[in-house]
């Protein structure tokens, strides 16, 4: 059985309440049963330095990734982390994790692939936990097995592949990477390439807006009518259009396409996982230099 | 799994059992030794302390981390590194270098095998991608070295 919603004042002005949560709310849920909480970061120990009491941890690098194809677990696979993580279908999973969410909207695009029916984000993540001085444990949970059923991966609502985006150029598209990435100008020493990329820049049409701009200090995310002035005002997006989000490889455009669809309810937005790690790479897909998109 | 470099080069001993303790215990228990290396880094000392400025920033690292490097008059290299607590794989990677580097003399560092951090059997653990942060610290303690021997630092 699904568990209450949020009621917080901030959170009943996002388009998709239910998918959000604050500290407090977790807090006061942890015991509950149908509840998962799960930690996900960028760094692959930070869990096993302290944790929000009884959450498990999802590491984006080693659990959600086949290990071998460029490509997300199966259905079978994320059946089996599943199960292990103690989380059934009627789970409500609740994600956080460091750096504003990031690699916690991540792990919760990756859950949204395979349909999980109740996905929420703790506003703030582990940062705001941790500055409201909040307990935290080393303990490992032991969860037992859970049923989880293998359901096929749906890349086709959420997700853009190389040749979907050549397909929409010219459509609203928001590069969410730093302003020296968007513009080209690697910032790394010749010897020393940064994360494989061929070629710098961006693709053509995509304005940026790097994805931190939607976290305020304390992480947690700016409220509906601030990110309405960057989303819709500054960017000029609609929420009607059909919009293609992409970054490095997948992960930080995780957060804005959240952002987009959940928080300012759009009703169709990709993310382009390969990202600039394929584009960069790519032979003869075009790139456009420099500030302007 | 072979533990030898592909280039034949040996570690140095205290690396080499660095490489054995990792190797010695099961998967499970590994980052929990990487975490216990992270938590074992030493504190900057004070010309450092709070000036990055004065340090050398390793971007390839997932999260920033700085490192700094000298090389004394009789060549024994001195290692200092910087990284925030809320990246422990990047400062128990930065925790290996010192434990198996810090104190050798020059020679010594640069006869490091450059693919030694995939000895240590962490990538499934850690991913190949995170554990090319430690690939990149160890060049570039390497071309410092090469440097400050070719033109000693300015006296300090």
């Amino acid at each position: 059985m699904a568990l209450p919603q949020d009621s917080a004042p901030k959170f009943q002005e996002y388009a998709h309440p239910e998918m959000i949560v604050s500290t407090e709310w977790v807090a006061q849920h942890l015991e509950d049963p149908g509840l998962v909480v799960a930690e996900s970061d960028e760094d692959v120990l930070l869990y096993e330095t302290g944790h929000v009491p009884g959450a498990v941890k999802l590491d984006w690098h080693t659990e959600l990734n086949d290990p071998v194809a460029r490509d997300y677990v199966d259905g079978a696979g994320f059946a089996r982390l599943m199960s292990e993580k103690g989380i059934s279908r009627d789970t409500t999973l609740v994600l956080y994790g460091d750096k504003n969410n990031w690699w916690a909207a991540y792990a919760l695009w990756v859950c949204s692939l395979f349909g999980h029916p109740d996905l929420r984000l703790m506003d703030g993540g582990r940062a705001k936990w941790i500055a409201e001085g909040r307990p935290l444990s080393t303990d490992t949970p032991k969860p037992a097995p859970a049923d989880y059923p293998v359901v096929d991966r749906d890349d086709q609502r959420i997700r853009a592949f190389k040749d979907q985006v050549l397909a929409h150029l010219g459509q609203p598209m928001i590069d969410v990477r730093s302003p020296g990435e968007y513009s080209g100008e690697l910032l790394h020493m010749p010897d020393y390439p940064q994360e494989g990329a061929l070629r710098g820049g961006h693709i053509p049409g995509a304005k940026s807006v790097p994805w931190a701009r939607a976290a305020a200090e304390d992480a947690t995310f700016r409220t509906r009518a601030e990110l309405e002035a960057i989303y819709q005002g500054e960017a000029g997006l609609s929420p009607d259009d059909d919009v293609v989000v992409y970054c490095r490889i997948g992960e930080r455009s995780s957060h804005t396409w959240f952002v987009l669809q959940h928080l300012l309810g759009f009703g169709h937005v990709r993310n382009y996982d390969g990202s600039w790690t394929e584009w960069g790479n790519s032979v003869r897909v075009p790139i456009t230099r420099g500030t302007s998109p | 799994m072979t533990t030898q470099p592909v280039s034949g080069a040996a570690l140095n001993p205290r690396l080499q059992e660095i490489v054995d303790d990792f190797r010695g215990v099961p998967d499970k228990d590994r980052l929990q030794l990487l975490l216990e290396f992270s938590q074992d880094l030493p504190p900057l000392p004070e010309r450092y302390a709070g000036h990055r400025d004065r340090m050398e920033p390793v971007p390839e690292c997932q999260t920033p981390l700085f490192l700094a490097v000298e090389v004394e008059p009789d060549e024994t290299v001195r290692l200092y590194f910087d990284a925030p607590a809320e990246a422990p794989t990047t400062r128990g990677f930065a925790a290996i270098l010192h434990a198996g580097l810090d104190g050798l003399d020059a020679d010594e560092v640069l006869a490091t095998p450059p693919e030694f951090s995939s000895q240590l059997g962490l990538a499934d653990l850690v991913s190949p991608l995170r554990l090319r942060g430690m690939a990149a610290m160890l060049s570039r303690i390497k071309r410092q070295v090469i440097q400050q021997r070719a033109a000693p630092r300015a006296a300090q």
